[in-house]
């Protein structure tokens, strides 16, 4: 009985022009942000690969190279981006779900 | 002693060879060592014995009953992945040549976040135990649920394997006991854990290994830091200075020396070939969004907010401890590697290349802080290696027993008996294996964890949850092409063929086989479901749009089911 209940859901779910926007914007979102850590990573294996000098370098007078803000800023952009997507997923995406949800359940 | 290596088994890559020559030799019993860590034994056993009185049902036993918050997950994975390795590995590896510990660190948090983006959520609305509940969901169940489970039996022997003889080797040298001993008390307490306390008395020792490292380390960078007035350029300038006199003491004229100091601050020899680089950052990135281990903790939380919540919280504090890890290689090289006593006759370090942050905790807290953190690195064995048997036991009892050979008509309570059945027989090989390969470099084994995860499972998921293409045998026959291929390629590489088996010239000559091997799984998984024109393939797609529904929308997904 449940299980014929959530079928029929699925298909009115699917249907509905509001779940397919959803939907899209929610995988752009994913694919996008992993297209920046990826892209991030690759080029900082690159740049150790290619250019150990220029990470090697120091800022200013000092004796901090450049490549460990690179690095530590990777460590720091990871933990950001991965905040970013939870609190927009929180803020709009589950909210939008839960209304279309709704709108089928009833 | 070159069996050291295998402690540092979580850092794969050939350029740790100089960082690990050091000798494993027994140290003097440590009795407050022994005292903290018996405390913690204490702790996880009641926890077991509290956990094992709720452990009734399957569900109980793989997710903890679902009822794990996303805090509490986010920590447990914290501790599930953090190994010892990692937090002695790196800080040597940093002690030795500054920089390049910055790399493996990075390579190891970022498959998080690709991991949240692309698979957290229709992990948990899809799955109920294992990954392979969802990489096999619209497909005939049989070949898809067999490939996964050998796969994460793989997966979870190699990575084990490292794990054991790394244990071996860090409690003989932390606690004076015989290697053997060691290997038998992981173990044995292992099999503790999984068998009476499933996942409910997994999560609490990961949780409770993971305040302790991460309460450790951050003691450790913060007293690191005070000496240095609270300044990054401080401690790095002290360290450019210690690395400098120590070349001028080799006989290095004033421009060599200055030249070798700063060296610390650039990459060095890590990476040898642009191919190898990235095909070794493929495999720690996307390896990691395919560890059986891993992927099995979205389970234990009761819904798809809760797993998004779980990954936020485990790259926070794991992003965090590698920071911290960073500081206190950094703090080794000024407090430990000016200080004689820490140091034997020749200049290196006592005890071995992996003590650096051991014998840190030791020059900033004195023994009863040095006891502290050697306890912690044991726990972090502990926890780890649990959570390893655990995974594997659920794919032979769920996956194998359940699903492929009762047609999922077995009863909670034979899974269950299955799954301890499993974890005893897993616990027995685990110690056979760890005894076996005591003498034996097994550096590559947790590489080869990362490549195979990250060409046979990796694949699998993301065509199976984002390709409506996909058939059975796609999944099936095209995962079991990128896993080969990878294992193939890795025993043909440099870590295996020339520095394990000696046979010479290695006939692949990159560090790692992921850059050939992940493309291979999903072309492989590509081409033949696009071939497969059999009456399953139209089943295989026709079953896929309502599927997206349910991954998308959490509808008919399994709820906590906590008494």
């Amino acid at each position: 009985m449940k299980q014929e209940q959530d079928a029929a859901l699925v298909a009115a779910v699917a249907a509905d022009p509001r779940y397919r926007a959803l939907v899209a914007r929610r995988a752009r979102l994913g694919w996008w942000l992993s297209a920046v850590i990826f892209v991030a990573f690759v080029a900082y294996l690159l740049l150790i690969a290619f250019d150990k000098a220029l990470l090697g370098a120091p800022i200013g007078d000092g004796v901090t190279s450049i490549g460990i803000p690179i690095g530590l800023g990777l460590i720091l952009l990871a933990i950001a981006l991965t905040g970013l997507y939870v609190a927009h997923a929180n803020r709009h995406h589950d909210a939008q779900m839960a209304h279309i949800l709704k709108d089928h359940r009833a | 002693m070159r069996a050291m290596i295998g402690l540092i088994a979580l850092l794969p890559a050939p350029a740790f060879a100089a960082a690990l020559e050091g000798e494993a030799q027994r140290q003097p019993t440590n009795w407050v060592a022994i005292a903290m860590f018996v405390a913690f034994v204490g702790l996880t056993l009641w926890i077991t014995k509290v956990a094992a009185a709720r452990t009734r049902t399957a569900s109980d036993f793989y997710t903890a009953g679902g009822g794990i918050t996303g805090f509490q997950n986010g920590l447990a994975m914290a501790g599930d992945y953090m190994s010892a390795a990692s937090f002695l590995g790196i800080s040597a590896q940093i002690f030795n040549d500054g920089y390049d510990g910055l790399i493996y660190s990075t390579g190891f948090l970022v498959g998080w976040p690709i991991l949240l983006f692309l698979m957290a959520e229709r992990l948990r609305n899809l799955g109920r135990y294992t990954f392979a509940d969802v990489a096999s969901y619209r497909f005939a169940q049989p070949p898809v649920r067999s490939f996964a489970a050998i796969s994460t039996l793989l997966v979870v022997s190699f990575y084990l394997v490292a794990q054991m003889v790394g244990a071996g080797q860090l409690i003989k040298l932390l606690f004076g006991l015989p290697y053997a001993l060691a290997v038998v008390m992981v173990g044995g307490l292992m099999m503790l854990y999984v068998l009476f306390g499933g996942m409910r008395a997994t999560t609490w020792v990961q949780i409770i290994k993971a305040v302790l490292l991460l309460g450790g380390a951050s003691f450790m960078a913060l007293m690191v830091l005070a000496q240095c007035g609270f300044s990054l350029e401080t401690l790095f300038a002290r360290a450019v200075e210690v690395k400098t006199q120590a070349a001028l003491a080799d006989g290095a004229s004033a421009a060599q020396a200055a030249e070798q100091g700063r060296s610390i601050m650039a990459p060095g020899n890590f990476i040898k070939d642009p191919v190898s680089a990235i095909s070794f950052g493929l495999a720690l990135m996307l390896g990691t969004a395919g560890l059986p281990h891993i992927l099995m903790r979205f389970f234990t939380v009761p819904d798809a907010k809760e797993a998004r919540k779980s990954v936020l919280w485990a790259t926070g504090w794991i992003g965090y401890f590698y920071i911290l890890t960073f500081i206190i290689g950094f703090g080794a090289i000024v407090l430990v590697g000016t200080d004689a006593s820490y140091l034997d006759g020749e200049g290196a370090l006592r005890g071995g290349g992996n003590m650096a942050a051991i014998h840190l905790a030791h020059a900033i807290g004195g023994n009863a802080f040095l006891g502290f953190i050697s306890a912690v690195a044991f726990a972090t064995i502990l926890a780890v290696v649990a959570g390893l048997t655990l995974s594997a036991a659920s794919a032979v009892s769920h996956d194998l027993y359940a699903t492929v050979f009762k047609h999922g008509k077995a009863s909670s309570a034979d899974e269950l008996r299955v799954s301890r059945l499993t974890t005893l027989a897993l616990g027995a090989l685990a110690v056979l294996l760890g005894l076996v390969f005591e003498k034996q470099n097994v550096a590559f084994m947790v590489s080869l964890a990362f490549a195979l995860a990250a060409s046979g499972n990796f694949p699998v998921l993301i065509l199976s949850l984002l390709w409506g293409g996909c058939t059975t045998r796609g999944a099936a026959w095209g995962g079991t092409i990128g896993l080969l291929t990878a294992f193939i390629l890795t025993l043909l590489s440099p870590a295996v063929w020339t520095t394990t088996f000696g046979l010479g010239v290695a006939p692949f000559p990159y560090s790692s086989a992921a850059i050939f091997s992940v493309p291979a799984g999903f072309i492989a998984i590509w081409l033949i479901s696009r071939l497969d024109g059999s009456p399953r393939a139209a089943v295989d797609k026709a079953g896929y749009p309502a599927q997206r529904v349910r991954a998308e929308t959490g509808i008919g997904a399994f709820a906590a089911s906590d008494h």
